[in-house]
């Protein structure tokens, strides 16, 4: 079984090489995210059990911030799951464009359920652009690798920083907070050269605030649908033109 | 029910349930999806939209500390790091770096 054995240490030297994606800018940049989390969290009136519990098991910032928002309302329990379905709901197409990519025709389900709890805006991002220079039988490995080291290392920053970080200096924190979204631009951007996503992204952009206005509880799920569809449609009609040479 | 586990009960069903259950929604859509279909690339136009609307919304309705300053500033300092980006070949870190520049020294100077 020569050939098994070489899949197999290949498979662990990907999940290595996504463990490796802990020393990257985004990693970095979503550490800083966490950090401030962590004092929101406990200005908010959480306990440090209840934040690091939140972050190993939901694993989604914006959903987090939701969450916490609720719970120091004392929002209920119905009212609370549905504004953070609202705020989750994006991660469905997320897991489906990702899927496609990294599954062979022999991963199993159970396989993909348990990796899907790692999918967040930054491992999502991070592997999009660099899965194509993966062999495909590796892809779930690697993808292993970055999301279990990528939870759980800021699992670890949410539990010793608690308490520590509550204090920011207002510059300080308003910076850390501007971070996540404009890396989240730039990152995007710049992980596809594809003419679709770059209209996408700028049509969800300039969407939002229209969206917000018409349709507060709804934004993100209107500016999704919207922006999206519309922009996959005038893709379609400019990929036609080109074919037919117009 | 012990007072002390409440917390996480809500925190599980209200937070991960409502969570993970759209990430099993993904992957049951997603095994099905065919690479090089066009549902596919429709699915990931909308996914970075949606995660487009969680820019702009962290950018223009910021919760905590940011929510008390300008709009204009945030924008202006998404628009210049952008710019910065792109000008410089997309590179990433001199176009967050411009931007975090824009906006903590307009922080400063608006006396935060």
């Amino acid at each position: 079984m020569a050939f098994g054995e070489g899949a197999q240490l290949s498979q662990r030297a990907w999940f290595f090489q996504g463990m490796r994606g802990l020393f990257s800018l985004p990693a970095f940049i979503l550490m800083m995210a966490f950090v401030g989390f962590t004092a929101l969290a406990h200005e908010s009136g959480l306990e440090r059990g209840e934040a690091v519990f939140m972050t190993a098991i939901v694993w989604a910032l914006p959903s987090q911030m939701v969450l916490v928002s609720a719970m120091q309302s004392s929002a209920g329990l119905l009212t609370t799951f549905i504004i953070v379905c609202l705020a989750s709901v994006r991660l469905a197409p997320m897991v489906a464009a990702l899927v496609p990519e990294i599954k062979t025709s022999r991963t199993r389900a159970v396989t993909l359920f348990f990796l899907s709890h790692f999918v967040a805006i930054t491992a999502w991002v991070f592997t999009l652009q660099r899965i194509k220079a993966i062999p495909r039988e590796c892809r779930t490995a690697y993808f292993a690798g970055l999301g279990l080291t990528l939870t759980s290392v800021n699992t670890l920053i949410v539990f010793f920083l608690y308490g520590i970080v509550s204090t920011l200096p207002p510059i300080l924190a308003g910076t850390l907070y501007f971070l996540t979204p404009i890396y989240f631009l730039t990152s995007l951007w710049g992980s596809s050269s594809s003419r679709v996503i770059h209209l996408a992204l700028g049509g969800g952009i300039l969407l939002t605030p229209v969206f917000h206005l018409m349709l507060p509880d709804f934004d993100i799920l209107a500016v999704g649908l919207v922006a999206g569809t519309g922009a996959y449609a005038i893709d379609l009609v400019l990929r036609r033109r080109e074919v037919t040479g117009e | 029910m012990s007072e002390w586990l409440w917390p996480y009960v809500f925190i599980l069903v209200a937070g991960a349930l409502a969570t993970d259950m759209w990430r099993w929604m993904g992957v049951l859509a997603g095994r099905r999806l065919d690479e090089n279909s066009e549902l596919f690339i429709w699915v990931k136009a909308t996914a970075t939209a949606l995660v487009a609307g969680v820019i702009a919304k962290q950018i223009i309705y910021p919760s905590g500390v940011l929510a008390a300053s300008a709009v204009v500033l945030r924008v202006g300092a998404a628009g210049v790091g952008f710019a910065v980006f792109l000008a410089t070949g997309k590179r990433m870190i001199l176009g967050i770096l411009a931007a975090l520049a824009v906006l903590s020294a307009g922080l400063y100077f608006s006396g935060f």
